[in-house]
């Protein structure tokens, strides 16, 4: 093994694990009835969803080739196919990546 | 030590018919093929994969060893892109956190945390008792890990079949299942607002500062939808 990418890996793992060990941490003193545990779950849904956001509207890698358009309509349709298959997770995630891959050939 | 029915209950609940496998898995094709294309060996991309396990994580080390950042600026950047991991685990822990269990198996478990595994847990941990959730969560992010190695071999062994249009496809699939999991999981009025208000505020921020959006975001959109929450319960 490449002794940089090695060096890498243990980086990226520690910078990852920090964060994960500090909030079991910070969790020993929060009960799940508490007010700060409250704000805690809000702060957590709010991250995701500025993550999920920016990832489909500012994109890194691959998918900033793809247009807005049919970033915003392959989104659009399957929160669609979310809500007419009854919340169902699988048809529209699969359906996402045939729809972007035939989109992104076509137009 | 580890309860076995509560940990394969665990395993099993990302098999199910909505599982999150399929889309984790799918994701970490698209790892797979990106290390690989980076110089990656196979052993050095499932390593990556076991002790990151983190996506985002991921992209940014592929990206800065792509522009020959230092190991200074890896750590940095990886730890702004994951440090939303910190909110997950107190919103997490609290929930799992019993007086009979050993607390080596928090440590040890916390590394599981990722938005799939923590999404399913929130999901479901109101029907496991208390004292065996953490044995429930050991499952699931172990079969997450699973699936994700799985993912990732598959991604690194086919990569020169993958063109761009199936990279694309790959790539739009992950944000897409988690976004359903955050609809799906907004049935109280505080995290509702939070997925909103987190969604309209995230790119909004980005355009002021690209490194701290996120986390920026779910401070100040999680306490606006905190306060508003607590004022409507009350």
């Amino acid at each position: 093994m490449s002794a940089n990418i090695i060096y890498a890996i243990l980086v990226t793992s520690i910078a990852t694990f920090l964060s994960r060990i500090l909030g079991v941490i910070t969790s020993q003193g929060i009960t799940e009835t508490s007010k700060i545990f409250r704000w805690f779950n809000c702060l957590a849904y709010a991250t995701l969803a500025a993550l999920i956001a920016r990832t489909i509207i500012f994109p890194a890698g691959v998918l900033s080739d793809a247009s807005y358009l049919s970033r915003l309509l392959v989104v659009l349709l399957c929160l669609g196919i979310f809500f007419i298959t009854k919340k169902n997770f699988v048809y529209p995630t699969i359906f996402s990546a045939i729809l972007m891959a035939v989109l992104n050939n076509y137009f | 030590m580890i309860n076995k029915n509560f940990f394969f209950k665990g395993y099993r609940s990302i098999f199910t018919h909505d599982s999150p496998a399929i889309a984790l898995t799918c994701c970490f094709i698209a790892i797979g093929a990106l290390l690989k294309n980076l110089g990656f060996n196979i052993q050095e991309s499932i390593f990556s994969t076991v002790l990151t396990y983190a996506l985002p994580g991921s992209l940014v080390m592929a990206e800065s060893m792509l522009i020959g950042a230092s190991l200074l600026n890896i750590f940095l950047a990886v730890w702004i892109v994951n440090a939303r991991l910190y909110p997950m685990a107190v919103s997490l822990f609290p929930l799992m956190m019993h007086k009979s269990q050993p607390k080596w198996k928090y440590y040890f478990s916390c590394h599981f945390i990722a938005v799939s595994a923590w999404l399913i847990m929130k999901s479901n941990y109101k029907k496991i008792p208390k004292e065996h959730r953490i044995d429930y969560w050991i499952g699931i992010g172990s079969a997450a890990m699973c699936a994700s190695i799985f993912g990732t071999f598959i991604g690194f062994s086919f990569s020169e079949y993958l063109n761009k249009d199936m990279m694309m496809g790959l790539a739009i699939l992950n944000p897409v299942y988690f976004l359903c999991m955050l609809v799906g999981a907004s049935t109280t009025i505080p995290v509702t607002l939070s997925v909103l208000i987190g969604t309209v505020l995230g790119p909004i921020i980005y355009l002021f500062s690209p490194e701290w959006s996120i986390l920026l975001t779910g401070v100040i959109g999680g306490t606006i939808a905190y306060l508003i929450g607590e004022h409507i319960v009350s």
